[in-house]
């Protein structure tokens, strides 16, 4: 079993009346040849890394190496143990774990990178946070992986998600896509709902730039993986409640990658545009010389 | 198009902060390190673009430095790999090149000696996501993966020298994948690398080096 685009996968789905990770398992044993409980072990270890990831900074803040971050989750975790937040429950446990897993990043911690280093965050921080929330089991939460893979395998496959081929849009943004279409599978949507809501983040993420500041993975970075899961959340809520899109993800997914090519080099991850060009970034950074 | 597994998009498991600094570097030198015989002694690794640049804020150095110990892209003791290399008793140094600058943007030369006085250089490229490159085994220009079992022959040019190779495999039901041939110069030395699909057991080690022109064997899985 195998898909090379979207439309392949929502025929999948429905031919063989298959939810999007039941095809993405299927696909991964038949092409790895690999037996389901061997993916099952190492999704288990995924879950187990991006868990400590997103909690331990929360407990333990740490200085990145580059000296530009360090303690926003423990922050955040403050401020929502006095009852101050005004974002919903998951979207502020969401965007705390999602700036953890930035931390620990940041700091030389171990992380899986989901599909990237610089947005390891987004996936862990969204499915951790309805995990807190609604009580899913792991089993339930590993399956959300399994989905959100299938949008990061086509974003890998048909485009990009190298900030320094596409920008962060291909980064944040298929991040962003890939925990949207987890979430919704998760809340008991469909497939195409899924999708749906893949395809909404990449539209309202499209042409985000890639600036990290002294082009280290650190500041803008950390601040996106929260609205990353923010965006993720505003798709999966629309796409559950009967929101379609004009635009497939087939369609969206090669839109991102055009205007990604078409960003001048400053903007793609070289850290000569954007953020890290500003004169507060430049005395913080002080690469320059 | 090679096979994107669902673990490729999550994962690698790695310690922070970049794939293509953290997790590639320290896979460049992982492999650099087979390719060396024997234990490293001392290291000095040269960095390119924007290795040379960001070295320090990514970890590059440590990741490096690890890598060369044996470590793999999710080992925590990467961290503290300085540290464990003067432990080792393991020399080591990295000088940034701003000079050479039509490279690929995320390259290092690591050039190693082993306790025996053996020395050897090698080139890798880090292409993003924890993919690399070896692309220079001493002076010459290579190109391999590390993804496969591997096998990393170091022979005179001489007539037979593949043939005795690919005798020894077939003995052991190894099919090859992929195997490219290299060489210094006309019947001086030479490098074959074979890429195969099963693990490659030590015996065959053993018998490549009953072959006379056949000087070193690396096998990298």
């Amino acid at each position: 079993m195998d898909f090379s685009n979207a439309k392949e996968l929502l025929e999948l789905c429905d031919s063989n009346k298959m939810s999007i990770s039941e095809v993405m398992k299927q696909r991964e044993c038949d092409e790895s040849t690999s037996s389901k409980e061997e993916i099952k072990e190492k999704m288990k270890r995924v879950l187990q890394i991006m868990r400590d990831s997103a909690t331990m900074p929360i407990n333990t803040p740490m200085k990145s190496m580059g000296g530009l971050i360090g303690g926003e989750a423990k922050k955040l975790s403050d401020y929502r143990e006095a009852k101050k937040n005004i974002s919903s429950s998951v979207l502020s446990r969401g965007m705390m774990y999602a700036m953890a897993v930035l931390e620990c990043n940041a700091s030389m911690g171990l992380i899986v990178a989901a599909p990237t280093a610089g947005s390891s965050g987004v996936v862990p921080g969204l499915l951790l946070a309805m995990q807190d929330v609604y009580s899913f089991s792991d089993d339930k939460i590993m399956d959300a992986l399994f989905a959100a893979g299938a949008i990061g395998y086509l974003a890998m496959r048909n485009a990009t998600v190298a900030g320094a081929v596409g920008g962060c849009q291909a980064e944040m943004g298929v991040a962003s896509a890939m925990a949207a279409a987890g979430a919704v599978e998760l809340m008991g949507g469909t497939p195409r709902q899924s999708l749906d809501a893949a395809s909404t983040v990449l539209m309202n993420m499209l042409g985000l730039v890639c600036d990290p500041v002294g082009g280290l993975v650190e500041y803008p970075c950390q601040n996106r993986n929260a609205s990353g899961v923010a965006n993720a959340l505003v798709a999966t809520d629309m796409a559950l409640a009967g929101i379609t899109q004009l635009i497939p993800f087939d369609e969206m997914l090669d839109t991102m990658y055009r205007v990604g090519k078409r960003m001048p080099v400053e903007l793609r991850e070289t850290a000569l545009g954007g953020c890290a060009v500003t004169k507060s970034a430049c005395e913080a950074c002080g690469m320059c010389g | 198009m090679p096979f994107i597994s669902v673990f490729d998009v999550l994962g690698p498991n790695m310690i922070g902060p970049s794939s293509s600094h953290t997790a590639g570097a320290c896979v460049i030198a992982f492999l650099a390190r087979k390719m060396l015989g024997g234990k490293p002694k001392k290291v000095e690794f040269i960095l390119y673009g924007s290795f040379a640049k960001t070295y320090k804020g990514h970890g590059t150095d440590r990741a490096l430095l690890g890598g060369l110990m044996g470590f793999g892209t999710d080992d925590v003791r990467i961290r503290d790999s300085f540290n464990i290399a003067k432990e080792r008793g393991i020399e080591y140094k990295f000088t940034p090149n701003s000079e050479v600058t039509d490279i690929h943007p995320n390259t290092v030369d690591v050039c190693m000696e082993d306790e025996e006085g053996r020395s050897v250089t090698v080139r890798g490229e880090s292409l993003g996501g924890g993919k690399v490159r070896i692309v220079k085994i001493g002076e010459v220009d290579i190109d391999f993966s590390g993804e496969y079992s591997a096998l990393v022959l170091v022979h005179k040019d001489r007539p037979g020298v593949i043939a005795y190779t690919t005798k020894i495999l077939c003995e052991h039901n190894i099919n090859i994948a992929f195997m490219k041939l290299y060489r210094e110069s006309k019947g001086n030395r030479a490098y074959t690398i074979i890429e195969s699909d099963e693990s490659i057991p030590k015996t065959v080690k053993d018998d490549l080096y009953k072959n006379e022109y056949i000087s070193q064997v690396m096998i990298v899985q």
